[in-house]
């Protein structure tokens, strides 16, 4: 049974665990309308199925930021698909575009693995890579928290030395969130401050270790050195660590979200993405264009400026609310 | 592959329009589709793009472009004038009140960089305008936003006006300016909060800023790799505040940077600043016609002389020139060159700026490891003097012996060597007026007869200047 069946069965079958998906449906809203409403008004201007339309859906997905490569991949397929399955009324056309684009974004998803992982025993440590601006360190000040709430404990290790202020920013979250921060002057080596940030976790036996990194862009290869290394000290101190590096990526980032994934997976081999500032950019084809480009799954998403804003990425549910009111509710045959 | 640059997928689709006697509307429709497909995957905005393709196929369907021998070419040269023509033709500079102060400020998205241009932006005032500014600090929310705006103070010398995070940002503003007319201070710079142009709450508080400090510069700063956001951005910026220009940051990445087309269409405001990297000068004037070129993944070869022309000894270079025309360029003016062509940035960076390199495919995965720089430098420096200014009298016994006090595979040390002969031959032949050898450099096809287009375009350009420069001397001396 495909992504799309199982979504229709639960229009069907009335909302998934209603409560649970509010907040989720509160923060991505904007991102859903909107998407939604693209696709709505572009049904709505169908006229017959020819060239322009297809151009027309084209540039309706790389408008909602679905990705270059997958909005042409989508259009291309879609084209046949259309063809294929005789359709030729605007709503024939919907339903097997809506079907074609559920089934894609499960495919590309199958076995992928949105949680995060903690370590069977000793502290875990979660390595924050991405590029400037991208918001690692608000991240990792909403995670800390929310680890802490949950009854772990914290440390956190600042490892942006180079940025004006990013030590004292992480500071300023450790004395919210109250937890410890292991930081140097600034200026100093990123590397030495892990170390011993490591070294802390494993002899005051910290639950975890939150490591933050100065923003870099992807192609400076210094910089990417210099975060290779960071890692080596980890594995070094921790074999069985980082349990996690994730990418952090700002949500209305365009094509370069790519080179980034690409070029920072060479060095770290990321394990997950977070994507910040998705309430703002108010498209949700971002995930799509992830799912589908990148393949490394998205394991949490900031939706706001408030701490508990940073959710774990739920991918069925996303899916669900981005296509909410498109999926005709058929009876199930 | 993403990355492929407009010259490329033009060339796919002339391929096969060479062959036919006639072009058709179709082919035109082709190519195109191709055009709005590489504007696209450079981030420009969709309904930007919609528009500038319409603009560009009426241009292209003249019989002129379609009947000349080179119509892939003129299409380019079409989209690329458009481009820049879209753009702004010419850079624009800040406004500048006629009495002190000139107020400027900040707006943009979380983690767009507006403090760190706060700071360039400071430099370039103090470089180029001797100005004493002051700074305020009037983000109040982020953790040690006004840290991080105090050390870069502290790293320029500049003062920071700031009130601590528990003042209305409002409030600060007004008593920072009251100091700086205290202090008589000429330029005042207000670093704002990072807030989504929706944040109806957060956006007031700047409607409410400007509306008491009457700034003369409202610059909106915009991450260059924002994607298709980047037009509801800065609508959303521009309807509230009506900002007066834009700053592209984070340009030193691999970037496109369809953003500044998108922006400069729906805002219609010029963008006067980009930012090219994280020390506190890396930032430039904006100039359209080679943020086009980028776009097009044409290169950047203006920038580059720029870059040569600040960094370059003239006298060196002219007894470089004088050397290699005598065909006696040794070792020692090589590395002499390294270093001059080290000050100009990254080795990655020079690359990107010229044509036919940039975003060419075959570059995409080349990245000059600036370690392979120090080797060579550490394989020259074992060289005697003697060695180093007789290349001929390295033997394999001396190779062996450069080879060990380099620390280096007696393989680089060859390797080296053979470059070097290679390199000098080929500047000994360009000297003379022999560009063949060059051809391999600029890429291949397209890219290269591209290249030469910019080449061309480079030359007439400093013709112009030197013409002009002459002018003017002479009007001067009569």
């Amino acid at each position: 049974m495909g992504l799309f069946d199982s979504i229709k069965k639960a229009f069907g079958g009335g909302q998934p665990e209603a409560a649970e998906t509010e907040k989720y449906d509160e923060g991505l809203k904007k991102s859903r309308s909107t998407f939604g409403e693209r696709l709505n008004a572009l049904f709505a201007n169908f006229r017959s199925v020819d060239d322009d339309f297809f151009d027309d859906l084209e540039e309706m997905l790389i408008g909602a930021d679905v990705g270059f490569e997958t909005a042409v991949k989508l259009t291309d397929e879609l084209r046949d698909e259309v063809k294929l399955q005789n359709a030729k009324q605007a709503d024939e056309v919907s339903q097997v575009i809506v079907q074609k684009l559920v089934d894609i974004y499960g495919e590309a998803g199958e076995g992928e693995d949105n949680t995060l992982h903690f370590a069977e025993s000793g502290p875990t440590v979660f390595l924050f890579v991405g590029v400037n601006g991208a918001g690692k360190t608000t991240t990792i000040g909403k995670l800390a928290h929310q680890l802490k709430e949950s009854g772990k404990t914290v440390l956190l290790a600042a490892g942006d030395t180079f940025r004006a202020g990013a030590i004292e920013q992480l500071q300023e979250w450790g004395r919210r969130d109250d937890v410890p921060v292991v930081a140097t002057q600034a200026g100093g080596d990123p590397a030495a401050v892990v170390f011993d940030a490591v070294k802390r976790a494993k002899e005051e036996n910290f639950d975890v270790l939150l490591v933050d990194t100065a923003g870099r862009l992807q192609n400076k290869v210094n910089l990417m050195k210099e975060l290779d290394k960071i890692k080596r000290v980890i594995i070094r101190e921790l074999p069985e660590a980082p349990q996690e590096v994730l990418l952090v990526l700002d949500a209305t980032t365009g094509q370069n979200a790519l080179s980034q994934a690409k070029e920072f997976n060479q060095t770290t081999k990321i394990s997950g993405i977070v994507l910040t500032k998705l309430d703002g950019s108010g498209k949700g084809g971002i995930v799509l264009a992830i799912r589908n480009e990148l393949h490394v799954p998205v394991k949490l998403v900031g939706l706001g400026e408030k701490m508990d804003d940073l959710q774990p990425f739920a991918p069925d549910k996303f899916v669900y609310g981005l296509f909410k009111g498109l999926i005709k509710e058929t009876p199930e045959s | 592959m993403a990355f492929e640059g407009l010259s490329e997928r033009l060339q796919k689709a002339f391929s096969g329009l060479r062959r036919k006697g006639k072009v058709t509307e179709a082919d035109v429709r082709d190519t195109m589709r191709e055009i709005r497909l590489a504007l696209l995957e450079a981030d420009v905005n969709f309904g930007v793009v919609k528009d500038f393709v319409k603009t560009v196929r009426e241009q292209a369907l003249g019989a002129e472009v379609l009947d000349s021998l080179t119509p892939a070419q003129q299409i380019i040269k079409i989209v690329n004038d458009e481009l820049t023509k879209t753009m702004g033709e010419a850079a624009v500079p800040l406004n500048k009140s006629a009495k002190i102060p000139t107020v400027i400020m900040m707006a943009g998205l979380q983690g767009a960089g507006k403090t760190t241009t706060v700071g360039k932006l400071s430099k370039y005032l103090m470089e180029n305008d001797n100005a004493r500014p002051l700074l305020i600090a009037a983000d109040v929310y982020r953790p040690a936003a006004i840290d991080q705006l105090k050390v870069i103070g502290e790293q320029l010398q500049v003062p920071v006006f700031d009130m601590g995070t528990d003042t209305d940002p409002v409030e600060i503003v007004r008593q920072g300016l009251a100091q700086a007319a205290l202090q008589k201070n000429d330029y005042v710079l207000i670093d704002t909060a990072g807030r989504l142009q929706i944040d109806e709450q957060l956006m007031t508080e700047l409607a409410n800023i400007k509306a008491l400090a009457h700034p003369d510069e409202i610059l909106l700063v915009v991450d260059s790799m924002t994607g298709q956001a980047a037009t509801d951005v800065a609508k959303g910026f521009n309807e509230r505040l009506d900002i007066t220009g834009v700053v592209l940051t984070k340009l030193d990445g691999d970037t496109r940077g369809g953003a500044a087309l998108s922006i400069r269409q729906v805002t219609g405001k010029p963008i006067k600043f980009i930012g090219q990297g994280e020390k506190m000068d890396a930032l430039d004037v904006f100039y359209p016609d080679r943020m086009a070129n980028r776009i097009l993944g044409m290169g950047d070869m203006l920038t580059l002389i720029d870059k040569a022309q600040k960094n370059y000894d003239e006298k060196q270079a002219q007894e470089v020139a004088e050397k290699i025309k005598e065909n006696t360029f040794d070792f020692n003016d090589f590395l002499n060159q390294m270093d001059q062509v080290q000050n100009m940035g990254s080795m990655d960076e020079i690359m990107k700026m010229i044509p036919g390199l940039a975003n060419n495919p075959a570059m995409k995965n080349f990245h000059v490891d600036p370690k392979d720089m120090a080797h060579q430098r550490a394989i020259l420096y074992s060289m005697t003097p003697a060695e180093r200014e007789d290349p001929d009298l390295l033997n394999p016994s001396r190779r062996r012996r450069i080879a060990a006090g380099s620390g280096v595979p007696i393989m680089k040390v060859n390797q080296m060597i053979k470059q070097f002969n290679q390199a000098k031959k080929m500047m000994n032949q360009m000297y003379k007026g022999n560009f063949s050898g060059m051809e391999g450099l600029m890429g291949n096809g397209i890219s290269g007869r591209l290249g030469k287009m910019a080449m061309n375009n480079m030359v007439r350009k400093q013709k112009k200047n030197k013409k002009k420069r002459l002018k003017a001397a002479k009007h001067f001396k009569s």
